[in-house]
Order: structure tokens, then sequence, then C-alpha cells
């Protein structure tokens, strides 16, 4: 069964939001510690080569931090109509994702479970929400 | 789907002698992983080399010797390292060093090919693992093309397979024959792990998928070797009746995009009577034999619909009679949803929905999308077109099948659901 994982990262709380968001410094990572940061980093490079390494991993992509995130509708004639976003009242936002192919949904949460206690500043984990979707299949298996 | 291309002269013979060569270089070397490592490598190496200097006199020789000379290499290199750092360790038990008789015979072979299969489908190995290694070890498919079929990158399928072949070294199964007591058990792992490939294969042979159908072709040539090899097993027979029943409606079950046609609408022209004929004899002989499973209750209800010209010359009665001895034989509430289908198409929708009550209260199913689809097909046959509706949508909203979820819709719409 293929599950995505989505990590939905806080904004920043009080007026430096979109300051911070415009410069990509939503979350506050750049404010952290660099070897905060570090320790992060090494976690996700290193969550990623597990999966692999388990036989599970099917993709897993970063973001661009939504500062330089744009929202596309269609306008007329189907030419796209372009804005800044994302929009203002988003209390979180899509930092990333994983898609596993996993042998059940217990799994595919244990894994969020992981992905969820990357370490933030002083180390200690970040607990981020991690929504987890099952992708949709092709037909169901035979039945009468 | 081949192990080395389309249209490689002598590439069926590549798949069919895989698992012998693969089980010689086995009982001569002891190490299963890296014995599975040679094969690939010498099945690669047939691939490149008979197409231009044609298929040798004796192939699985020819394939046995390529393999033992990489496991040679091989363990040449590994005592090299090992000698470097100051370790010195004798990986097989004597036992396993003996070389075969130079020549095993039919009843050697025979069963070796059972054995990979008993290790493949080890329960040490997590499903998924179970499923890549029987399809490498003993379908003689590349890892790209198990990852293809599963739609996962070929580093990660090489994990996969990589990691069952550790668990095999770790639980230290050895390379023999389960025990009488053991054997039950391990046979229905094996046939439990066909089935999923052939299920993996039929779910999605349509479309973008087209390639994975293949994976349902491979699922009934390994039932077929099962078969073969242990004809007086009627749960094999029956697997295998299962799948041929099942496959012969394929073309039929989906249209042109891809969208469901439920087993009531299908174009019965379409079926594969030549699958359909030698499904119902075996399962006409097994079931004749006594000793009846699951896998035959399932072919035998298979093989009454097709056999079925119209869809309203369906024998229910018999249908109703086989889930009710297949529910008898296991707690699965899908079986019991089947059979309240049965009910329903014998004694009307009513009844069938009152049978549906029961599953309400089965906290395996009261959330899942069957009951609610089944539910709405009944309260449709029962002309309660409102409420079917909102079965639909219900149904709708909880599968994770796409096609599925679009037939559904386009059923609730139908009824006037999606009216404004």
């Amino acid at each position: 069964m293929k599950f995505m994982l989505m990590m939905n990262a806080p904004y920043g709380t009080g007026d430096d939001i979109r300051t911070n968001t415009e410069a990509g410094l939503a979350w506050g990572v750049a404010e952290w510690p660099p070897d905060d940061v570090k320790a992060m980093i090494d976690f996700m490079i290193r969550f990623k080569q597990e999966l692999s390494d388990a036989g599970e991993l099917v993709g897993a992509e970063g973001l661009a931090p939504p500062g330089q995130a744009r929202v596309v509708r269609a306008g007329k004639g189907g030419a796209p109509e372009v804005t800044d976003g994302p929009f203002p009242e988003a209390k979180e936002f899509l930092a990333g994702y994983w898609i596993v192919d996993v042998e059940s949904p217990e799994r595919a949460y244990a894994l969020a479970a992981r992905a969820s206690a990357s370490p933030g500043p002083g180390g200690a984990p970040l607990n981020m929400p991690i929504e987890v979707r099952e992708v949709m299949s092709g037909p169901p298996p035979a039945d009468e | 789907m081949t192990a080395a291309g389309v249209d490689v002269p002598g590439e069926h013979l590549l798949r069919e002698l895989a698992p012998q060569v693969l089980a010689a270089t086995v009982r001569r070397f002891g190490d299963f992983a890296a014995a599975e490592d040679a094969v690939q490598e010498a099945l690669l190496a047939a691939a490149v080399q008979w197409p231009e200097e044609g298929v040798p006199d004796n192939p699985r020789g020819w394939l046995i010797r390529v393999a033992g000379r990489r496991m040679t290499d091989h363990l040449r290199a590994e005592l090299a390292r090992r000698r470097r750092q100051g370790v010195v360790v004798l990986e097989a038990p004597p036992d396993e060093q003996v070389a075969p008789a130079p020549d095993g015979g039919d009843h050697v072979e025979r069963d070796d090919t059972l054995i990979l299969l008993f290790m493949c489908c080890h329960p040490a190995l997590t499903r998924p693992s179970a499923i890549a290694l029987t399809l490498r070890a003993v379908g003689g498919l590349t890892t790209a093309e198990i990852a293809n079929a599963f739609l996962v990158p070929e580093a990660t399928m090489g994990q996969r397979i990589s990691r069952a072949k550790q668990s095999i070294r770790k639980s230290g199964v050895r390379f023999r024959m389960p025990t009488a007591d053991e054997r039950a058990e391990r046979l229905s792992a094996v046939l439990h792990v066909l089935y999923l490939i052939f299920n993996e294969g039929y779910a999605s042979s349509t479309g973008e998928s087209l390639q994975r159908a293949d994976l349902a072709n491979e699922a009934i040539r390994l039932a077929r070797a099962v078969h073969r090899l242990l004809p007086g097993d009627g749960e094999v027979a029956g697997l295998l009746a299962l799948m041929l029943l099942t496959d012969a409606r394929r073309r039929a079950r989906t249209g042109p995009g891809g969208e469901l046609i439920p087993l009531a609408e299908q174009d019965r022209t379409l079926w594969d009577r030549e699958a359909i004929a030698e499904g119902v004899a075996l399962v006409t002989a097994t079931l004749s034999r006594g000793a009846i499973g699951a896998y035959q209750l399932q072919a035998a209800i298979a093989a009454v619909h097709d056999e079925a010209a119209r869809t309203e010359d369906t024998d229910w009665p018999q249908i109703l009679a086989l889930y009710g001895l297949l529910e008898r034989m296991s707690d699965n509430p899908m079986v019991t949803l089947n059979r309240a289908i049965a009910f329903a198409m014998v004694h009307g929708p009513e009844a069938g929905l009152e049978r549906l009550k029961v599953l309400d209260a089965d906290a395996r199913l009261a959330d899942h999308h069957r009951l609610a689809a089944v539910r709405a097909h009944l309260l449709e046959m029962a002309g309660d077109h409102q409420a079917a509706i909102a079965h639909y949508r219900k149904a709708a909203r909880r599968t994770s099948s796409l096609p599925e979820r679009n037939y559904l819709i386009m059923k609730a719409g139908r009824l006037g659901g999606g009216e404004r």
C-alpha cells in the first residue's frame, strides 16, 4: 500500500510571519543555531536513506519555502493567473513529503511518527503534524 | 515482462531454468543470498550471449557453470576480505558443502523448485519481501522488472530483495523441504504469496499500468509449476483454477477508458473460453477428490459465474450454497458480505439487506466501502433509489481505488444523484 506522508510545518508566530515567509524563513529554521539546523538536515538525509534501505521509499522531496509559492488559477481562455501564495489565513504549510510503499497503514503511521520527531532547536523533537494519506490505487482486486 | 528483454530467443527457457539453477547453486555453495546474485548474473550473461552464439546444448549445465564461476569469484573476494580483517568463518555447515550428484535427475529438480518457493515465502519475511523475492528467485525476473511492476524505484526494490535475503540468512532457514509438521502452513504461505501476486496484476491490468497485467500471467505460470509438482494437492489445483477462471474475464472487466465493468454488465463474449474450460476441469477434478479448501470453493464459485452464458442464467442457489461452505471454513467478513449478495439474488434484495445488518456490528467491515457499495446495490434493486444514492456516495468516499470510486460516483449519478 502506498501512502503520502505530508510534513506540515507551522508558520512562525507573531507579527514576523510575513517577513519571515517572504525571506523564506518560515518555520524559523533560519533562526536556529547552526548545529541544530545541521542535526535536522542530517536526520532528514538519514531518514530517507533508511526508507530506501528498507525497500519502502517511492519518493521524497522537500519544498521551497512558502514565501516563494505562487497560486495559479485558470483565467480568461485558460491563461494562467498568478498571484503570490500562500493563503494568508493558513497556519501551516507543506514543507515536504515522502511517498512510501508499506505493508500496512500501521507501518505508515510508525514512519510518520519517526518523521514527526525530527530534531528541532536544542535537539528536542519537533513533533510536527504529519498528514498520512493513502495513494489511490488501480481497480480493486478480484472479488465476486 | 521478461528476464532479458522482449523477444530474446531462449528467454522462456531461461525463466524455466532459473529456479533449478539457483537451487543447484545453493546446494553446492550454501549461501542463498550470494547464490541468488550469481544466478542473476548468469541469466544476464545468457541473455546477452545466447542470441548471438546460440543456445548451448545443455543450457541448464551452462547456467550452473557460469553461476558457479561467479560464486567462486565471490567467495575468493570474500575470503580475501576476511583475511584482511583477520576473520575466519565457515559459512555453511559441512553437510551443505557437499556437491550434488552429477545428475540429480527429475526428482531433485522437481523438489528444488518447491524448496525455493518455501524459502522465498517463509513466514519470517514480510509479504512485500516474499513477493519480490519469489518473483526474482523463482520467477527469474530482474529487479528492474519487478520494480516496474510495483511502481517503485529500482533501488527500493533492490533493497527489498536484499533485505528479504538477509532475513532468510538470519532466520537460519536451511535449503531443505519443510518437515511434515510445518508443511501445511508453509504451503499455505506459498499459495497466499502467489495469490497476492495474481491480484496485484489482475487489479491493475488497465491503462497506464498495462505492463502489470504480466504479474497475473506470472502468478499463473508459478501456480502451474506448483500444480505440476504437487498434482494431488487440492488447494494448489484450486488456486490455479481460481486464477484461470478470474483471469478469463480480464478483457471484459474494464472499458476502453479503464472504467470498471461489474460482472453483471460484462460482455461475456470477451471471456477467454479456453481458460474457463481449463479452470472448470481443474476444479471439477479436485472437488471430486474430497478435502475441500477455501481456494477450491472460491474457484467453484468463479466457475459457476463463468459457466453462465448470460447474467440472468447464473445459478445463484449454487453460489449461495458454496458461500455457505466457505463461510464455515473462514472467519472472513468479506465472505459473509458476498454470501449476503447471493442470498439477495436468491431470496430478494430485502432479505439480503436484512443480512447486512449483522455486518454493521463487525468492526472489520462496518466502515468498509464494500459494505456501503453492496448495500447501495441492494437498495437499488429494491427500488429505494434515494437511499441507494446515499450509500453509493458513502462507498465512493471510502474506497482507495480510483476506478472503483469513479464507478460508484457514476452509479449514484445514473440514479439521479447527479441532478441539481
